[in-house]
């Protein structure tokens, strides 16, 4: 298609080379056939409830250790599904390319987007791509947006949760946001450890097969559980105390963490979720989970309403007990964590 | 933790008057109220939080003076994380000059900045160096690295501060109320503990020097009321793991071929006489031009934050007026709110009352 092995403007020209684009590289590397393509994909009719989520896809690198922005970017989607308790049933793709981006780099992307969709058994219904000039785009930003069908009557969302509710987790935290710290390589910082990159739909099917009343749940992407947990505290209107021992960290995350004066309760996860259900529940949900993940933990409970508690918790509403058993207000981080002096 | 509870038994069981102790270092600031210990201890005994901030400390001069070369297309400024949002004298901080397209590099370790030299030969590279006198020997490496690889594109604003003249400076203070010192472990760990037996025959007061743990916070502060029971004033060592009385030998030998003591300005606490460094010959010479429009020109600008008085524990970060109303960690007026060991942000972010 082209004498060079990397993305050019006119690929995104809507002339002969975006044609040979698609039908050569993009179609193939997602293992679709070349063929008649529309401006709209058609959906077979669907009776019940649908869900439909989208996502955007920045990461840099492109390529980490445990993944790539393709499974990122199909994960993502699927698993903000998943917390719905939703099924995918088709899927979209959005590539937007800059300009001098390795073919090699694309078609590996490509083929982690078609591995990963068919794991998740979901087809790329549609899609969309665009080129942008070096040095507006940092090699390439997918967009993916995800339908899905759920069972009638199923209802996960923040505003089923009440007082007496369990808090789990289902894995260690903040893997991903390390790993990606460390793929930078301008940290000088060094670790074996992979980001926590995986499917939420198994577990959560499993937790909805075992029959458990799911009041929430919610995947710790950027923010972490800080961000999650307390969105989901305001959502419901309740306070919710978390046991800061409790919390599963792995030894690298938590050294990591100290070392760097990083919160991990703010770092980045891509394939761990916060289960809300009632306590009575909790220890079957547990069982659930950690077949998946040894280390989903029981973290905290939803405690009382936030209606009429005082100014501090209305500020604050989620609270973390320490070792030493005081309980302190859990605070997000700006949005930049930065690191520390000594 | 059943050492901490023990000894918070026994703190109790010791604590029969009201005391006043100051633990130095912002680390220390944010594990007491981290693990609320300030709620376990006596109501007797009174905390206050000390000068231990490096980057609280960090003169504006310094920082106004980062800004202006980072503003410079030939520049690349290199400097902790932390320093990147605090506040010079006209409210701007590296965090704003790097998204107007400054060049402006966080770097972990001070020795990271000669790759960096050496990558961009046709830039100036200056690294903004600040701490006490743990981050110090980091950068008297990086001094003599640069004069041995002859990296003449390499300068080193330094802010280095010296933590035994300030408290001298503090505890001198008539209107200062401090009873007893909890002495920082890591900076002992460097410079060993003649500096401070000095200030306790000088001031008369007890001091004991504390690692940042649960256990060992509350060991130093068990020391501390001890000895103010007692009636008496000894340093006492309550971090014999980390600290040495000779400090550590290698580190020391560093900063004295490196650096010279010097008098410098501590940010809220004004012009300490010997408690800064400065490079001596011949590492002065990476020490960058003064900027045009920076440094001793005109008066500062009024500064609304009241970062001396807290510093120096006049005042709890929420007897501060603007604290948590103009003064947030989104909008900080001062470096106290900025800073992961600065007092202010310790309050907000464990909702201290």
């Amino acid at each position: 298609m082209t004498a060079n092995a990397c993305i050019e403007l006119a690929h995104g020209g809507g002339g002969r080379l975006s044609q040979q684009l698609l039908q050569e590289l993009v179609l193939p590397g997602l293992g679709s056939s070349p063929g008649v393509l529309h401006d709209a994909a058609l959906l077979p009719p669907h009776a019940g409830p649908l869900a439909f989520t989208t996502d955007s896809f920045v990461v840099r690198p492109l390529v980490f250790p445990g993944g790539d922005i393709g499974r990122l970017a199909v994960l993502g989607s699927v698993n903000d599904l998943a917390m719905a308790g939703a099924r995918p049933l088709a899927l979209n793709l959005g590539l937007i390319l800059e300009e001098g981006l390795p073919i090699a780099t694309l078609q590996q992307v490509l083929g982690s987007i078609r591995d990963s969709a068919a794991a998740c058994g979901v087809a790329i219904h549609t899609g969309d791509t665009k080129v942008v000039e070096r040095g507006k785009g940092d090699g390439l930003y997918i967009n993916t947006s995800a339908i899905g069908q759920l069972q009638p009557g199923l209802e996960i969302h923040p505003g089923r949760v009440q007082p007496g509710d369990a808090v789990l987790v289902s894995g260690d935290l903040g893997r991903h946001g390390l790993a990606i710290l460390a793929a930078r390589a301008e940290l000088g910082l060094e670790t074996a450890l992979a980001s926590d990159l995986a499917p939420l739909l198994e577990p959560v099917q499993a937790l909805l097969a075992a029959g458990l009343q799911l009041h929430c749940l919610r995947d710790l992407t950027r923010g972490g559980l800080a961000a999650a947990i307390e969105e989901i505290a305001r959502a419901a209107n309740c306070q919710i105390e978390l046991e800061e021992e409790a919390i599963p960290l792995h030894p690298a995350v938590e050294g990591a963490c100290r070392l760097l004066g990083l919160d991990p309760l703010s770092l980045a996860n891509e394939g761990r979720m916060v289960v809300l259900l009632p306590t009575p529940q909790a220890e079957a949900a547990l069982a659930q989970l950690r077949r998946f993940q040894p280390e989903a933990r029981w973290i905290g409970t939803v405690t009382a309403p936030l209606a009429g508690a005082p100014p501090l918790k209305q500020l604050h509403p989620v609270s973390l007990r320490g070792a030493l058993g005081v309980l302190r207000p859990l605070e997000l981080s700006r949005g930049d964590q930065l690191p520390r002096i000594c | 933790m059943t050492g901490a509870q023990d000894l918070l038994r026994a703190i109790h069981a010791s604590c029969r008057h009201p005391w006043t102790l100051m633990e130095v270092c912002g680390g220390q600031t944010h594990a007491l109220l981290r693990h609320g210990i300030d709620q376990l201890l006596p109501p007797q005994l009174t905390l206050i939080h000390g000068p231990g901030c490096p980057v609280c400390v960090t003169a504006s001069e310094h920082i106004d003076q980062a800004i202006a070369l980072a503003q410079q297309a030939d520049v690349i400024l290199c400097t902790y994380g932390d320093m990147l949002r605090v506040p010079g004298s006209d409210g701007r901080d590296l965090l704003g000059v790097r998204a107007l397209g400054g060049a402006v590099r966080v770097v972990y370790a001070p020795l990271d900045v000669l790759a960096i030299a050496q990558a961009h030969p046709r830039q100036r590279v200056v690294f903004l160096a600040v701490g006490f006198e743990t981050t110090a020997p980091a950068t008297a490496l990086l001094a003599l690295g640069a004069l041995q690889l002859e990296l003449h594109n390499l300068e080193l604003l330094v802010g280095h501060v010296r933590v035994p003249p300030v408290l001298d400076h503090l505890l001198a203070n008539p209107a200062c109320r401090v009873q007893a010192v909890l002495a920082a472990g890591h900076v002992c760990a460097v410079m060993g503990d003649a500096q401070y037996r000095h200030l306790v025959a000088q001031h008369r007061r007890p001091i004991v020097i504390t690692g940042f743990s649960p256990v060992e916070l509350l060991q130093g502060i068990l020391a501390a009321i001890r000895q103010l029971e007692a009636g008496c004033w000894e340093l006492e060592n309550a971090y014999p793991q980390a600290v040495q009385p000779s400090g550590n030998p290698g580190s020391r030998a560093l900063l004295e071929r490196v650096f010279e003591p010097a008098t410098a300005p501590w940010r809220g606490l004004g012009v300490i006489p010997g408690g800064g460094y400065r490079l001596r010959p011949p590492f002065d010479q990476l020490a960058p031009a003064p900027t045009a429009g920076t440094g001793q020109t005109g008066a500062p600008a009024r500064d609304p934050c009241r970062a001396g008085a807290v510093l120096q524990g006049l005042i709890t970060p929420r007897q501060c007026p603007h604290f948590g109303g103009r003064c947030t960690p989104d909008h900080p007026l001062g470096a106290p709110m900025v800073s992961s060991e600065g007092a202010c942000a310790a309050y907000q972010r464990y909702g201290k009352r």
